[in-house]
């Protein structure tokens, strides 16, 4: 199912006068939720905005849904949506009205009143735009860009300045995007976000993507991975690191505190279960600390993600 | 895990053109009427000065009713205050705020937005009309000529408008337009032969301002409904060489964000 790719970019460059915001960036993302994931002036939003037919590529190639965003941007329009990092909606029209008017631009659109329900913008009444709290715009944003049925949505960091009950919301919204089978891009530079939604990651730092896997390879490659658990002290660390595999390592710390690193898996586990109860050992506390996308982003940069 | 409900299976597709163009102007429409210091702009300003100068003598208009002179003019004005400084300060806002950056990502075309943006500008000029043509015959207007050279006249001011407007709008900052639009909107309501009779000005002043489209336009208007003529050539010649112009360097220079 994940086979063919939605969005196909190639070696993009783009500069601005002399500072290039995205610098040979190779991106391919395939049906289902792709993060692009990268700290503020990473190059997000330009890459974005690419796929999305505002910006032309200095050089590369773009394709999404196999069609070139600039040249061909009248026959993908109406198949993508779009939900900017800010604004888009006419400070003096009413939240209903404007989602009205977008799902009025398309030939099958969601039923709106159902949509306004579900995103809690029935709220909003008689309120004009410019008078919405910032969550309740974020909302009818993503509301736009869902509106009109699309096959591929961009959201553009759809929770930044949201409180934690908007996120949820909008997190259940992209789940039920994709169980319906719409494919999603979304920047954000939060890993939760990325780790809870996304199939595929791609880590961009520098106008470049550093990494891309699903969160679980990136989180598994490597980065080291800690495992720790309490049991008797003295225990024979040489012995349990012969049942272990090559790359790993053991250590007693503290009297009956021991860690062992490498990469965790259920296999790993197993093992130094199985190893505690031939030497019977009772271990207690076994604790696994996995990395994550946080680390491994830090590992790769040599930076934190929020700065 | 979710599991499909199919609420949001895709469907993709563009409205018809002809939909999406009357959704698009129906709205416009519907935030310029709403705007509240437009409407002061666009209807209270007119109606004010043309009830204030038909019924007090402060300006003299030469001979005959005083509103015989000031209708034509203050249908130029209603002119000028919609296409030109409504829509400058509308669409300089909306440039701004990343609505005209939103829409172009929508299936409606670039071109499908602006026919709708001069559909909600011909829809509130003929609102006005009626209105100032109400209030006029109210205070003894007899107008004359052609309606067709008025008609002729109307559309090419319009056309001359919209394009400074719009050229404004997609090259300078929001506020800088505002600004802008309200001073320029201040000068020609007094320098462009609107209420003050263009001979009250020095003569080479009158050649330049002469050349104005505001001016134009209210002469013009003014020939056919004041004296009757058939066909005001010269001030349509005026008018046609503002909006190819206007309209080129609009096209050209127009950023979308």
């Amino acid at each position: 199912m994940r086979s063919e790719p939605v969005v196909q970019v190639q070696a993009l460059v783009k500069r601005y006068g002399t500072k290039t915001a995205v610098d040979g960036l190779d991106l391919v993302a395939r049906t289902g939720v792709t993060a692009v994931l990268g700290p503020n002036g990473a190059g997000k939003t330009t890459t974005v905005e690419t796929c999305e037919g505002y910006r032309k590529p200095d050089s590369g190639t773009v394709r999404v849904l196999g069609l070139d965003p600039v040249r061909q941007g009248g026959e993908l329009r109406p198949r993508i949506g779009v939900m900017l990092q800010s604004g888009g909606v006419y400070s003096g029209a009413r939240a209903d009205e404007m989602l009205r008017h977008v799902a009025k631009l398309h030939a099958h659109p969601l039923d709106v009143d159902a949509l306004i329900e579900r995103l809690g913008l029935g709220s909003c009444g008689r309120t004009t735009y410019r008078r919405l709290s910032g969550g309740q715009q974020q909302r009818l944003a993503l509301a736009m860009a869902v509106v009109g049925r699309p096959e591929l949505v961009f959201l553009d960091e759809p929770t930044a300045g949201l409180d934690p009950q908007a996120r949820r919301a909008t997190w259940d919204l992209v789940r039920d995007l994709r169980a319906d089978g719409v494919s999603v891009i979304l920047t954000t530079h939060h890993m939760d976000e990325a780790e809870q939604l996304a199939d595929d990651v791609a880590v961009i730092d520098a106008g470049r993507v550093i990494a891309q896997g699903s969160p679980e390879e990136l989180c598994r490659g490597g980065a080291e991975n800690t495992l720790r658990f309490t049991g008797r002290p003295g225990l024979d660390v040489a012995s349990l690191l012969k049942a272990l595999p090559a790359d790993s390592s053991a250590a007693e710390l503290t009297p009956g505190s021991y860690r062992v690193n490498g990469k965790v898996d259920p296999q790993l586990l197993a093992t130094v279960t199985s190893w505690c109860a031939q030497h019977g050992v009772m271990p207690d506390r076994i604790s696994v600390e996995r990395h994550t996308l946080e680390d491994v982003f830090l590992e790769l940069t040599g930076k934190e993600l929020r700065s | 895990m979710t599991t499909s409900t199919g609420t949001y299976t895709p469907k993709p597709g563009a409205a018809p053109l002809g939909r999406m163009i009357a959704a698009q102007a129906a709205l416009e429409t519907k935030m310029l009427l709403r705007n509240g210091e437009q409407l002061l702009l666009t209807v209270i300003i007119p109606t004010l000065l043309l009830v204030l100068f038909s019924t007090v003598d402060i300006v003299d208009t030469g001979a005959g009713e005083a509103v015989d002179f000031l209708a034509p003019g203050i249908l130029a004005l209603a002119v000028l205050s919609t296409a030109f400084t409504g829509q400058a300060i509308a669409t300089g806002f909306e440039r701004r705020y990343g609505v005209l950056k939103r829409l172009a990502a929508s299936p409606l075309p670039r071109w499908g937005l602006m026919t709708a943006k001069t559909v909600a500008v011909l829809v509130t000029e003929v609102l006005q009309i009626v209105l100032l043509t109400v209030i006029a015959f109210a205070l003894g207007w007899s107008p004359q000529g052609n309606p067709f050279a008025v008609l002729l006249l109307l559309i090419l001011g319009t056309a001359a408008f919209s394009g400074l407007g719009l050229l404004m709008a997609g090259t300078l900052k929001a506020e800088a337009t505002l600004a802008a639009a309200n001073l320029v909107f201040l000068l020609l309501l007094v320098g462009g032969g609107v209420i003050v009779p263009l001979d009250k000005f020095p003569d080479a002043a009158q050649t330049v301002l002469g050349l104005l489209p505001i001016s134009a336009l209210s002469d013009g208007l003014r020939d056919v409904l004041q004296h009757g003529a058939s066909m005001p050539w010269g001030d349509l010649g005026v008018l046609a060489v503002w909006g190819v112009v206007g309209i080129a360097a609009a096209g050209k220079f127009f950023r979308w964000e």
